[in-house]
């Protein structure tokens, strides 16, 4: 699966949470990674791409998540 | 800068023999807004018997998950120079070696971008910069980071290893602590500053049983240097040191195993019965000495009492060789965490995990072997139950 694609699969994961459950970094790694059949080295991949990019962030409520950052 | 707030709760802690905090605090208050206005916000929090901090949130460095914790005032009318007072943590190097041009270097960065006040180390082992504002952690990182110099872990991930100083300044130590500490570091920069697990995971490792780091309180895994066959011993010196002590009831008396015998003029050890506590030998240092096949002994699961109470760690591999490029370890440490990943709940430390799913269930699927010395505490139930398949056989 083409990197940009698996991107938009974290992203769109990770919205349609928003408000509703936070995602840790390893829900987002098992969850993906079982729905696309890809391994979970390449979700990780992906992932710190967006998190590099600041289109998802790292944030801290007791725990570690991955959201969206605000607007 | 003037003083701005009357402090007569902060005050009696600047009394008695100990350093005080409160007393650096209002000399970095002398030309820190931030400080001064963290002075009356913590008399404040004293006086009223609440906290008026906030914790977490939405704060860091672009593309790290670590290293920053956030910390808000929730009353930043009144306290305008802490409304934010985050902390930066900076790994520290092996051994906490510095130069003391870094040292005034940071200082100077943090008088430019935080309170000026430090805490070197925080209990994380960390060198710690408290009190700083939103906008200035992605300045004072490009200066850190320029340096060559990176930020510590926090929240749900590797913890900055640390460890003692080891061979250094220390002859006793059984491992390179020092260089186990910094590779440990490099292998595991993803797990550091991207946290990916259910809870936070603590390295240390020291050099010797001794364990002046304290790993096995405060470590979910402690690497403590360890070594295999017989105790030197050099009887001329045990000699000397009868003149000087009482052999019998500092050394014979307060071994652990009662493992040693003296009778006034040579010292017997039965090494198959010494537990390696080190007593002997660091009580005396010029007549024992550590056996000469050296490594290291791994436990794993202490933590401090925070959503539980506090563990110690217990061991799970009697004897390794820390040699470079440590692939035994680093293979370990992975199928540990894969375990925990797999297993764990959102804040659970691996110790918790492990009471709650049972110490046998842990080797089995992590594939390591059962040894008598994996005992939790000393003459305690060791956590092996038989299992059905044991009893039909």
């Amino acid at each position: 699966m083409e990197k940009e694609e698996l991107k938009k699969i974290i992203y769109e994961l990770v919205e349609a949470s928003t408000g509703k459950k936070k995602l840790k970094q390893t829900d987002i790694l098992k969850k993906v990674s079982a729905d696309q059949g890809v391994e979970k080295d390449e979700v990780k991949a992906a992932l710190r791409e967006l998190v590099d990019a600041n289109t998802l962030i790292f944030t801290y409520f007791g725990g570690s998540f991955i959201e969206i950052p605000p607007k | 800068m003037s003083k701005k707030y009357d402090t007569p709760l902060l005050d009696e802690l600047e009394k008695g023999a100990f350093p005080s905090f409160v007393k650096e605090i209002k000399l970095a208050a002398k030309h820190s807004d931030m400080a001064n206005d963290l002075l009356g916000h913590t008399e404040l929090c004293f006086k009223e018997r609440v906290t008026h901090w906030k914790h977490g949130g939405i704060v860091g460095v672009r593309g790290y998950g670590g290293g920053v914790i956030g910390r808000y005032s929730d009353i930043p009318d009144k306290f305008p120079g802490v409304a934010h007072f985050h902390t930066v943590r900076v790994n520290s190097p092996s051994g906490f070696y510095y130069s003391a041009a870094a040292l005034r270097d940071f200082c100077d960065l943090w008088d430019k971008y935080g309170s000026g006040l430090t805490n070197v180390h925080g209990s994380t082992g960390d060198l710690v910069f408290l009190g700083t504002k939103t906008e200035f952690l992605e300045p004072f990182f490009a200066e850190v980071s320029s340096r060559g110099w990176d930020l510590g872990g926090s929240g749900s991930a590797m913890r900055t290893p640390s460890g003692c100083l080891g061979m250094s300044r220390c002859e006793w130590a059984n491992i390179d602590a020092m260089a186990i500490t910094n590779d440990i570091t490099h292998h595991y920069q993803d797990e550091m500053h991207r946290p990916a697990f259910p809870y936070k995971f603590k390295f240390k490792v020291a050099g010797c049983p001794v364990d002046c780091i304290a790993s096995i309180a405060r470590a979910d895994m402690s690497v403590i240097g360890t070594w295999k066959g017989d105790i030197r011993i050099n009887q001329d010196e045990v000699a000397k040191y009868a003149k000087t002590m009482d052999i019998k009831a500092e050394i014979i008396d307060m071994c652990p195993t009662g493992c040693m015998q003296f009778d006034g003029k040579a010292m017997k050890i039965d090494n198959s019965n010494c537990n390696r506590c080190m007593h002997c030998i660091a009580k005396m240092t010029k007549a024992l000495r550590p056996g000469t096949e050296k490594g290291a002994t791994l436990l794993l699961g202490s933590k401090a009492p925070i959503v539980t109470g506090a563990l110690m760690s217990w061991v799970i591999v009697p004897f390794i060789k820390m040699e470079p490029p440590y692939d035994e370890f680093y293979d370990l440490i992975d199928k540990i965490w894969e375990w925990w990943d797999e297993n764990g709940k959102n804040r659970e430390r691996i110790g918790e995990l492990i009471e709650r799913l049972s110490f046998p269930r842990f080797l089995k699927e992590v594939g390591l072997d059962p040894h008598p010395a994996m005992i939790k505490e000393p003459r305690r139930d060791p956590f092996f139950f038989w299992s059905e398949e044991d009893i039909e056989r």
